[in-house]
């Protein structure tokens, strides 16, 4: 007989965890809940279940939700949106579907702009954050393997510290009395300030910057893995060291470019920081429009248009990331 | 066998590391300026230390916003390792796909859609039922314990995959329970791994403005909420006060977790080498 508390704490959980699951797995209703489609489901089925419930309770019906109410009518109320289905004085049911939010959005050029705007800004950071990446990654990854792990370090850091904080840095660095202004008017070089705040310039400095460590992880995870002895051999068969980059380097690395484009483009499609406090009033992008049309406007229904309208294109770029994935993976 | 890096390279290196660090060094530089223009340097001061210090506003959103994170990378942790656990030992099993993409959904979902779908279903179900009455810092932790479990989910399941099974295996053919086996052999080896995913859930949750801002209430303004209305209006120095001391915190926090995540990793690989010698 062992006693009970000499045991290690995660021990004395597990004993004790035992016969209080099985004892509400005997009470009849549990059983009855537990025992889906005639098999009993113990505590394997509750592994899967509890995730299961919170994921579709917070995750896929709040998607539902956002799809209805992007097909009701704008209201003055509390919750300012109309009910789909409604119970009517003659006790029918009726169910309103209203598609004006959506024609809305394909009739005013705001939208479409703002929509294009953000694809637009979402591939360019991404394709610049991927040549600077790149090199990084390239001598991170034939570097010492003790120093690795301190480059590897450093290129994650920034990406604990605040978000919100390292944009805001920004700031005071491209202000017209900011670091670089200020260094650049004392050395002479420029005579009035450069006005680089709330420009589409602006943004693109705080998507590259902020995004930078999800590009080179990934990349600096394939050249890793890579196997060296292939660029031997083509050296020996007489191939110059740039070829041999392009034919087995470049194509060998594939998977950690899609992976790194992805990981920068999808965020940066639906950003609203960046665009919010460094760009200026002409740089549109959707994530900003759907917060101004919820905040300012208290437009839920076309906030919530706008949601699905995000999300179609989203889904798309992730089934064709997927898609790109797969046919690399494949072997040719 | 060692590959020369060309000396371009490493110089490309050196400037990408610079691009990641002078922001941050800026601020950290100008949190010690006497003037009220942040960028203008006029004497060195930690007066907006003591300011920051004396700001209630400040303290109050921090203070809440670290209570909101310690209890949903808690639950994201459990959560999230429950996913892991399911995607990682149980074989394929029914809805397994459509588990494993609602728990990676959320690392990629833009974060202005998951705050509005968030608010819309808690606006629903206090329709509903009642609960919850108004939003605040319940359905903020609700909001950031989805989306930090999905981080869990990956990392724990990557320590999963990549373990070995034989522990586990010998274990299960002494007799234990499969509940036992996880807490007694599995969740040591896995320490490390749910180390790492509460940190993260906890600078996620401590970080996050755009779903807060959606699913909290009056009466529950986290820190970055705070920060943001404040930066909106263009520099502040007591802000540059609070970024220097959350660096400090961030870097200190980082270096510790990993000195002492690679020593009990070292213990443990030492302990597992004189099991199976003996």
């Amino acid at each position: 007989m062992i006693r009970h508390d000499s045991l290690p704490l995660g021990d004395r959980l597990a004993v004790s965890a035992g016969p209080l699951i099985r004892r509400l797995a005997g009470i009849t209703p549990v059983r009855r809940f537990l025992n889906v489609s005639g098999r009993f489901v113990t505590g394997r089925g509750l592994v899967v279940a509890v995730p299961y419930g919170w994921l579709a309770l917070f995750f896929l019906v709040p998607f539902l939700i956002v799809l209805k109410i992007s097909f009701a009518d704008q209201l003055i109320a509390q919750p300012p949106y109309s009910a789909l289905v409604e119970w009517t004085a003659e006790g029918y049911l009726t169910l309103r579907l209203n598609v004006e939010n959506y024609l809305f959005l394909a009739r005013d050029a705001l939208y479409w702009k703002a929509y294009l705007r953000s694809v637009e800004i979402a591939f360019f950071s991404a394709s610049i954050c991927l040549v600077i990446a790149y090199p990084m990654a390239y001598a991170m990854a034939r570097a010492d393997r003790a120093l690795r792990g301190l480059l590897l370090m450093l290129v994650v850091l920034p990406f604990w510290t605040s978000f919100l904080l390292r944009v805001y840095a920004w700031i005071g660095l491209l202000n017209n009395t900011g670091v670089i202004n200020n260094t650049l008017l004392a050395l002479g070089l420029i005579d009035r300030p450069l006005g680089m705040m709330r420009t589409d310039f602006a943004v693109y400095v705080g998507i590259v910057y902020s995004y930078l460590p999800f590009m080179v992880l990934p990349l600096y995870a394939t050249l890793e893995k890579m196997d060296l002895t292939l660029l031997e051999a083509a050296e020996d068969l007489g191939c110059r060291p740039f070829e041999a980059f392009l034919s087995i380097t470049l194509p060998l690395s594939l998977p950690g470019i899609i992976a790194g484009f992805s990981l920068v483009f999808i965020p940066a499609l639906g950003e609203f920081v960046i665009p919010d406090l460094l760009g200026g009033t002409e740089t549109l992008m959707i994530g900003k429009v759907l917060w101004d049309e919820f905040f300012s406007n208290r437009a839920w229904p076309l906030a919530s248009a706008v949601a699905i309208a995000m999300l179609s294109l989203v889904l798309v770029i992730m089934a064709f990331q997927h898609w790109l994935a797969r046919r690399t993976a494949e072997p040719a | 066998m060692r590959r020369a890096v060309h000396p371009a390279m490493w110089a490309w290196l050196i400037a990408g590391f610079a691009f990641l660090y002078v922001p941050i060094g800026s601020l950290i530089v100008f949190s010690f300026n006497e003037s009220k223009l942040v960028t203008v340097w006029s004497g060195f001061s930690t007066r907006w230390y003591g300011a920051l210090f004396r700001n209630e506003q400040i303290l109050d959103a921090a203070w809440l916003s670290v209570r909101i994170a310690a209890v949903s990378a808690a639950l994201a942790v459990v959560l999230g390792t429950l996913v892991a656990v399911a995607l990682a030992r149980f074989g394929p099993f029914r809805g397994r796909a459509l588990l494993s993409g609602l728990a990676t959904a959320p690392l990629v979902m833009p974060e202005v859609i998951t705050g509005l779908s968030l608010l819309l279903l808690f606006v629903a179900m206090e329709q509903a039922c009642g609960w919850p009455a108004g939003r605040g810092t319940p359905t903020i932790i609700i909001a950031h314990t989805t989306f930090a479990l999905a981080y869990v989910a990956v990392i724990v399941q990557s320590r999963l995959v990549g373990m070995d099974p034989s522990l586990e295996e010998a274990a299960m053919d002494l007799g234990a329970k499969p509940t036992k086996v996880f807490f007694v052999i599995t969740l040591p080896l896995i320490l490390p791994a749910l180390v790492a995913g509460f940190l993260l859930a906890f600078t996620l949750s401590l970080d996050d403005l755009v779903i807060a801002s959606f699913v909290s209430g009056p009466g529950s303004t986290t820190l970055p909420m705070v920060i943001y209305s404040k930066v909106r209006l263009g520099l502040s120095p007591e802000i540059n006060a609070l970024a220097t001391l959350l660096v400090l915190i961030v870097t200190l926090g980082v270096a510790a977790a990993g000195l002492l995540l690679k020593r009990a990793e070292r213990t443990r690989e030492r302990d597992t080498r004189m099991v199976l010698e003996k």
